[in-house]
């Protein structure tokens, strides 16, 4: 299963940055989110892969597609880049790749039989809002302020036209 | 992968295969789940086409298909004969990838979400501890094939069609979610067959009273927008849009579609159910000493879920459909606010225990 899904993520992987058209790369890296919260799912941490699919499926992908509508002759395909702007942009990747690998390998300190533990959400929503040792809920509510002011912002962004124009009135 | 803390039957199966005939077992039995799942989501696919004809026509005073088969019942079949035999022919210039995947994708959407739906006590192929959520977030990849087929069709009524679905989808999650957690709040887990136990002693809808009659109208309005039906059908407005995002299928691609459209009628149904009307458990515990308990749970099961559907139809022929910006009104204006003040109202109640319990 999981040799599976990973096959599933690096071939799409590879095809939605390969791909000279910006849609059909949009709808591989659909497929490389799904499978990565399929791996979610083969563990057992099934509230990770539903935020998987929820966020990153559903919300990103749906950004994506807009972002993607905004770019222009997105129904073209792209013009071929020469093959010496490739050579940079391949050696990071591979580089990175072949960093993560070696430290993954070099690490020793996990045994390979880990009991198994289901994490359930009501774990997940104690942590969060437990503000004892260990507990979450500082970060949490940094986090909620600054949706919020992101929000109010986005809101006064999206009046700025109207406010200047009964100003002028 | 199957959890097995309560008799699942599909896990039972699974495990009873994988005994006998060891792993060639499990795989045929998981085959056997998802090949009975595939054949119930045909059939059912194609009665709701049915009865929707029937109740659209028992609506407006006429007949309904009444000629192929017993009371009609073969027209839709006929109906799907027909299509299956047609070519699907889509404009010259389409995307052939996106087009012909969008609508694979939008059945595997709803497919999965079926899987996690409990219809009866132990018949449900996969209980998740977070089944609710697993469906709100599925539901929100079946918009991305819609998007994907209205842009793949390389039609700007497509193109349009799906924007707007998109649009509609995304906001009216939102509501949909926050009533769904609003009766969290009362059931206090997220696991389909858990939120249907908690509701032994007396359905939500009762015991949570007010709050939760809030949440059920939200959750009908934000589902009845989610499926895409009328009056909030704006992505396929016929007047404007031609057929909107399918307009430039033909044949299965679209018929996917459609059936898509009706199974996922049928899953917001049944989630309401599940929240609201105590999923497969009978009124008043009527059949509770009766032999076969499963099989009535089904039964209940389906009858409850039939009433909603039923609901559904009717506001399809009863109320006209809105403009776009009156859409979008009502979603960040009106239900937003209303659910978000809703959780508020329960918490409270749920707090200070002022819960219906007979």
């Amino acid at each position: 299963m999981f040799y599976i899904l990973s096959a599933i993520i690096i071939i799409f992987a590879i095809l939605s940055v390969t791909s000279n058209k910006l849609y059909r790369a949009t709808m591989y890296l659909l497929f490389v989110l799904v499978a990565v919260s399929g791996l979610y799912f083969m563990m057992e941490y099934d509230f990770m892969g539903a935020v998987q699919l929820s966020v990153y499926a559903g919300g990103i992908m749906v950004l994506f597609i807009y972002a993607v509508m905004m770019t222009d002759n997105i129904g073209k395909p792209m013009r071929n880049i020469s093959w010496k702007r490739k050579i940079l942009p391949f050696i990071i990747a591979i580089g990175t790749a072949g960093l993560a690998i070696y430290a993954i390998f070099s690490y020793q300190g996990i045994s390979q039989t880990h009991e198994a533990t289901v994490t359930n959400v009501e774990q997940v929503g104690e942590k969060l809002l437990s503000y004892k040792a260990g507990g979450y809920v500082l970060p949490f509510e940094v986090i909620s302020i600054l949706l919020l002011a992101v929000m109010i912002a986005a809101i006064v962004i999206a009046k700025a036209k109207k406010l200047v124009n009964s100003e002028k009135n | 992968m199957i959890l097995t803390n309560t008799t699942n039957y599909f896990a039972q199966f699974v495990s009873y295969m994988s005994e006998h005939m060891g792993l060639g077992g499990q795989i045929l039995a998981y085959v056997v789940i998802a090949a009975l799942y595939l054949a119930f989501f045909a059939v059912a696919g194609l009665l709701l086409v049915y009865i929707e004809r029937r109740v659209a026509a028992f609506f407006q005073l006429r007949l309904g298909p009444n000629r192929v088969g017993p009371w009609g019942l073969l027209q839709t079949i006929a109906d799907a004969l027909k299509l299956v035999s047609k070519e699907i022919f889509g404009t010259n210039r389409k995307d052939n990838l996106l087009y012909h995947t969008a609508y694979y994708l939008v059945i595997v959407a709803s497919l999965v979400a079926l899987s996690v739906i409990p219809f009866g006590k132990g018949i449900q192929a996969y209980d998740l501890n977070i089944g609710i959520f697993f469906i709100s977030a599925i539901s929100s990849v079946g918009v991305l094939s819609i998007i994907f087929g209205g842009w793949g069709s390389n039609n700007k009524y497509s193109l349009i069609g799906g924007m707007r679905s998109g649009l509609q989808m995304i906001s009216y999650e939102l509501s949909s979610g926050l009533a769904i957690l609003t009766i969290i709040l009362m059931a206090g887990t997220l696991r389909m067959s858990g939120i249907v136990e908690a509701q032994q002693g007396t359905w939500f809808i009762i015991k949570g009273h007010i709050p939760a009659l809030i949440a059920f109208i939200i959750f009908v309005i934000a589902g009845t927008a989610e499926s895409n039906r009328t009056p909030f059908d704006l992505p396929e407005g016929e007047a404007e849009l031609g057929a909107g995002y399918h307009s430039e299928y033909s044949g299965m691609g679209f018929a996917y579609f459609f059936l898509a459209e009706f199974i996922n009628m049928f899953i917001i149904s049944a989630v309401a159910v599940t929240l609201f009307f105590g999923g497969w458990l009978a009124p008043f515990h009527l059949t509770d000493s009766l032999a076969w308990q499963p099989l009535w749970g089904v039964i209940w099961f389906f009858l409850k879920v039939s009433v909603m559907i039923f609901f559904m139809m009717w506001f399809r022929w009863t109320f006209p459909r809105l403009r776009i910006d009156q859409l979008l009104t009502l979603e960040w204006k009106y239900l937003l606010p209303i659910g978000l003040l809703n959780i508020i109202l329960m918490a409270v109640v749920v707090y200070f225990n002022l819960l219906v319990r007979f």
